[in-house]
Formats: C-alpha cells, sequence, structure tokens
C-alpha cells in the first residue's frame, strides 16, 4: 500500500512538472513573452525590466529555472490590471468557490445517489425513466444558459432571489443547484449503469439465492461497489466541477476563481491565466491522487496493478 | 461498396432497430442540413443589420412581426436567420475536434490494448491526467496567448476527446485481444499492424460510431460554452455561445436574444444524445464504458 502511495505521488508530482512545461511552452509559442506580461501601456523601460526578469536573454533552461523556482515559491508575477501579485487575487477568491463547490456537491450527492440507485433497482419503471430524463436534460441543457434563465425567471420576473453576488444563504442558490444538476447528470448516469452491472454479478444472485433481502442486496453491496466506479471518476468530476464554477461564476457574478478566470481573458491579463492554470492542475492532481489512493484502499487489486 | 449497403440494411432491419427515436433523428438531419445549407436558406443575411428594427419581441408577442418570427437582436439582425446560420459553425467545430481527436484516440487506444506494457501504462496515464484537466481553462490560455480562433477551439476539444476515445477503445481492444480470431491471425503469420486494423478495428466500429454520435452533443454545449467565456470563436459570423454572451446585457429587456440560441444548443445536444442512447441499446447494449460523465 505504502509503495502504491509513493509511486502515485511521484506520478503526480511528475504530471504537474509536466503541466508547467506545457504552460511555459505555450507561452514561448507565442512570439514575445513579454510582451504577453505587460500591459498596453508599457513603456521600454518596462518592458526591458520584463525581459530581464523573465531571463529572455538566457539559455531556455535557465528560463525555465526561473519560472519554476518563482513558481514554488508561489510568485506567477503580476496581474496586467490590478498591477496586484497573482497569488493574492487567487488567495482572496478560491475560498469563495469552494464554498460554492461544497454546497453543490452536496446537491449532487443528495440528490444524484437515491436517484441513480433507484434508477437501477428499478429498472424500467417510471422512476428509472424518470432519473434518465433529469440526467439526459441535466448533460444536454448548457449550464450557463440555464443560469441565465433562471435569473431571468426568479430574479427579473418573480423578484424573490438576488441576482449576483454573494452573501445571504439566498445567494447560494440558483449558483449552487446550476452547478449541482449539472454534475448530477453525470453521476446519476455513472451510478445506475455501475449499479445494474453490479446487480446482475454473480454474487449478487448469490446472495439473492440465500435469502437475503432485496433492500440488503441493493443499499448494502451492490451500492458499496458502484461507489467505488464513480470514485474512479473523481479526478474527472472536480475538472467538470471547475469548468461548471468557471461558467456559473461567470453568470452570477460570484467573486470567485472562475469568475477571475473569466476576468482574465476579458482583460487579456496572462500573468493571471497562467497562475489560475497552474493553480487548478495543482488542485485537479492532488484530487487525483487522494481519490487514487482511497480507491485502492477500498480495492485491494488495484494496488498491485499499475 | 453494395456489400456495405447491402450489410448495413440487414443490420437495420433486425429488431433492435425498430424503436429509432424519430423526432432527435429528425433533428439531427434537420441541423445537418442547415448546416451545410443555412445560409442560403435563412430569409434574411445573418449579418444584416437594420437599426430601425433592434430588439423586436418574437412574433406572439406585441410588437412583433412574422417577418421576424423570432425577434431581432440589438443590431437589428434577424434572430432565425442568425440561429440557422450559426449551425454551421457548431457542426464544422464537431465534425474537425471528433475527427481528430477520434482517430488519434482510436489508434492510439488500439495501440495501447493490443501491446499493453509500459506503452498501455504511459498512454494511459497521460489520458488520465489529459481527462481530469478542465479544458476550458487550456482554451482560454491559448485564446489569451495565441487569439481565440477555430483552430484553438477545435485543438482544445481534441485533446481532450483523444484520451476519452483511447480509453474506452482500448478497453474494447482488451476485450477482444484474448479472442481465438485474434490468435489465428497470429498463428497465421499476420503482421501486428494487419492484425490491429484488419481484425480488431471492425470489430471495435459499432463502439465507435455511438462513442461518436454520444460526443456530438458534448462537443457542441464545450464549444457554446467556451464561445460564452470569450475563449471560442470569434468574428460576425453568428456563433450560438457568443449569442448567448452578447445577450446576456440585454436579457431584462429582450430575454429572446439569449433564449433562442440557448434552445438551439439544448435542442441539438439533446437529440444527438438520444440518438447515441438509442445506437448503444441497438448495437451494443453490453458497452457499459460509454456512459459520458459529461
Amino acid at each position: 500500500m505504502r509503495r502504491y502511495i509513493v509511486i502515485r505521488l511521484l506520478q503526480t508530482v511528475v504530471t504537474l512538472f509536466i503541466l508547467s512545461m506545457v504552460i511555459f511552452g505555450l507561452v514561448r509559442l507565442s512570439g514575445d513573452p513579454a510582451l504577453l506580461m505587460l500591459p498596453e501601456t508599457a513603456t521600454e523601460e518596462d518592458y526591458r525590466y520584463m525581459r530581464a526578469q523573465l531571463g529572455l536573454d538566457k539559455p531556455i533552461y535557465v528560463q525555465y529555472g526561473i519560472f519554476i523556482t518563482n513558481a514554488l515559491r508561489g510568485d506567477f508575477g503580476r496581474s496586467i490590471r490590478t498591477r496586484r501579485p497573482v497569488v493574492e487575487s487567487i488567495r482572496e477568491t478560491l475560498p469563495n468557490s469552494m464554498k460554492l463547490v461544497g454546497v453543490s456537491l452536496f446537491i449532487t450527492i443528495i440528490l444524484g445517489f437515491p436517484l441513480g440507485i433507484i434508477a437501477a433497482a428499478k429498472k424500467d419503471t417510471y422512476a428509472d425513466t424518470f432519473a434518465r430524463v433529469i440526467a439526459g436534460l441535466g448533460q444536454s441543457l448548457p449550464t450557463f444558459w440555464v443560469g441565465l434563465m433562471m435569473i431571468q425567471i426568479f430574479v427579473v420576473l418573480l423578484g424573490v432571489l438576488p441576482a449576483s453576488g454573494m452573501g445571504s444563504w439566498r445567494h447560494y442558490l440558483m449558483p449552487s443547484a446550476c452547478l449541482g444538476i449539472f454534475v448530477m447528470a453525470g453521476v446519476v448516469r455513472l451510478l445506475r449503469s455501475s449499479m445494474l452491472e453490479v446487480l446482475d454479478s454473480e454474487y449478487i444472485r448469490m446472495a439473492r439465492i440465500k435469502g437475503v433481502s432485496e433492500r440488503v442486496i441493493v443499499w448494502k453491496h451492490a451500492l458499496r461497489n458502484s461507489l467505488l466506479s464513480v470514485l474512479s471518476f473523481g479526478g474527472m468530476y472536480i475538472a467538470i466541477m471547475i469548468t461548471g464554477a468557471i461558467l456559473i461564476e461567470t453568470v452570477f457574478a460570484w467573486p470567485g476563481f472562475g469568475r477571475l478566470a473569466y476576468a482574465s481573458i476579458v482583460n487579456q491579463d496572462f500573468p493571471l491565466i497562467q497562475g489560475i492554470v497552474l493553480t487548478s492542475g495543482a488542485v485537479v492532481m492532488v484530487t487525483n491522487l487522494i481519490t487514487d489512493i482511497l480507491y485502492a484502499y477500498l480495492d485491494p487489486r488495484i494496488r498491485y496493478r499499475l | 461498396m453494395v456489400r456495405l449497403w447491402l450489410h448495413l440494411k440487414q443490420v437495420l432491419l433486425k429488431e433492435r432497430f425498430s424503436r429509432f427515436p424519430i423526432l432527435p433523428g429528425g433533428i439531427v438531419f434537420i441541423f445537418i442540413f442547415l448546416a451545410i445549407f443555412g445560409e442560403s436558406l435563412a430569409p434574411y443575411l445573418p449579418n444584416e443589420m437594420n437599426l430601425r428594427e433592434r430588439f423586436l419581441p418574437p412574433f406572439w408577442q406585441e410588437g412583433g412581426t412574422m417577418g421576424h418570427p423570432l425577434g431581432t437582436d440589438m443590431l437589428g439582425r434577424d434572430m432565425l436567420s442568425r440561429i440557422m446560420a450559426g449551425a454551421r459553425v457548431s457542426f464544422i467545430v464537431a465534425v474537425l475536434a471528433l475527427t481528430l481527436g477520434g482517430l488519434t484516440g482510436t489508434v492510439l487506444g488500439i495501440i495501447s490494448g493490443y501491446y499493453g506494457g509500459k506503452v498501455d501504462a504511459i498512454l494511459m496515464r497521460s489520458a488520465d491526467a489529459t481527462l481530469a484537466f478542465p479544458i476550458i481553462l487550456l482554451a482560454m490560455l491559448l485564446a489569451i496567448i495565441l487569439g481565440p480562433s477555430l483552430q484553438n477551439v477545435v485543438i482544445s476539444l481534441g485533446l481532450v476527446l483523444w484520451a476519452r476515445y483511447a480509453r474506452v477503445i482500448r478497453g474494447e481492444v482488451l476485450g477482444f485481444k484474448e479472442r481465438d480470431f485474434i490468435a489465428l491471425a497470429r498463428v497465421a503469420g499476420s503482421s501486428d499492424f494487419r492484425i490491429m486494423f484488419r481484425h480488431l478495428f471492425p470489430n471495435i466500429r459499432s463502439t465507435l460510431v455511438v462513442l461518436l454520435t454520444l460526443q456530438v452533443g458534448w462537443v457542441i454545449i464545450v464549444e457554446a460554452s467556451l464561445s460564452f467565456v470569450g475563449a471560442g470563436i470569434p468574428g460576425p459570423d453568428p456563433v450560438w455561445g457568443s449569442m448567448i454572451s452578447k445577450g446576456r446585457d440585454y436579457v431584462t429587456m429582450a430575454w429572446w436574444i439569449p433564449f433562442f440560441p440557448g434552445v438551439a444548443v439544448s435542442v441539438v445536444c439533446l437529440s444527438f444524445n438520444t440518438l447515441g442512447d438509442w445506437l448503444r441499446e441497438a448495437l451494443d447494449p453490453k458497452l457499459r464504458q460509454v456512459i459520458g460523465g459529461g
């Protein structure tokens, strides 16, 4: 088990480095990295200063070295628009996003799990069809559009909810509903199909022959194994959540990480997006690591297969 | 060619194809038709501005006319025409991205599954790492560095798609690898290449078709999302995602501007997904890997 953890840890570190190299490479691709890092009002002197900072006259591996040591120290440069260190902006907004994601995940789990389980256990009944329709809609409707329409209905027409920002519990309702339902669709489908697979397997049939009640079979035996399936997709779900967060935060003006990303595009703020991408990469990798280790803990067969 | 058609006819006439979802199928057909011919069929030019007829509501509301059944936008452009023309961009992006990602992913998936070992491990790890990364960020990064463009969107999408295809195809190959006909081919002296593409590939064709259909909807939504945040396809030509984005500022007084493009995206995506689900049931009910987590 320990060996598995160590190997996965190493893989994570390697992947993070590869990500940083990809970003580094992409930047150099664009022509002039110094130009990217400076606002349009920069002077000749600013430009020369930036070139020196990035070490653009030095060999490429030295440039990468500068880039990496800065990144590890938490220095991602300064935002072009606000002139503040990128790290500060990220540090301010990340907790807000995490709160939103937390509430959304709660909704996803509370709604998604029962739906998925029931859909599988009562396959081809109305409950199943209902769950599948919800899941289908969740995957076909663009979240940002749904969010926009929700604002139109609940804020403009009905006037019951605030349009934007973060404040009372009311502010959480629409954004987390949007984000949660969006992710929930995927979870429902995944849970349903993995439960269906498990419910068909031999040991479940054995349990039925033994006389174990259907309830115990579904909720204890089948569920445990299906959860593993869902867990293994954990990394992908974080990516989906981050994507969703960017879109939803933009629509609802939620002061989070995602909206920061949107602002960086609007302002062509390269240092900011660079910091955001690196941070996201790290978050995703770490989540992957945690879910993989958890998965290996729960399913011993994985530990010996890499 | 004739053989292919006969085979297709034989397959299609089987029982399990009897519940063909007509409505989604029809919508998909209309979508592709519009993508190819849309611009010539639209009642107005999609970019034709008419500042005296701005913000006209849809025809069933007061102030609307049948001349502009879905209303006009902030520059007086006809909504219906723009939506019809917008199908083209979505279609092109889907075709390009799926070709790029699908081809790469399938080839790599076959190789990975067939050879196993280190190659397999490295490829699958890369695929997992790629899948776990939010592509919207990559697209945004590319949009800032290189400027938003069609190729950036296609590249970003292709990067994610290859990983999905590779994983699923590899799984299928693993299933077939141990079968007798492969062993027989090997004994008969077939080269690896021949085995992979003459024997393995025809068996995973149906999986590929299902995957392709299911992914179209996803591609369309992602492209719309990218356009929404400004990392998508620029330009005066109508793009559904950008129409929603630009319409956002006017939603309170002209709700139809962001509303109808969103309906278009939703309907097309839903149709492709339904079609894909039906295909999956019909072609290979055992195919559980293709669940699509979004």
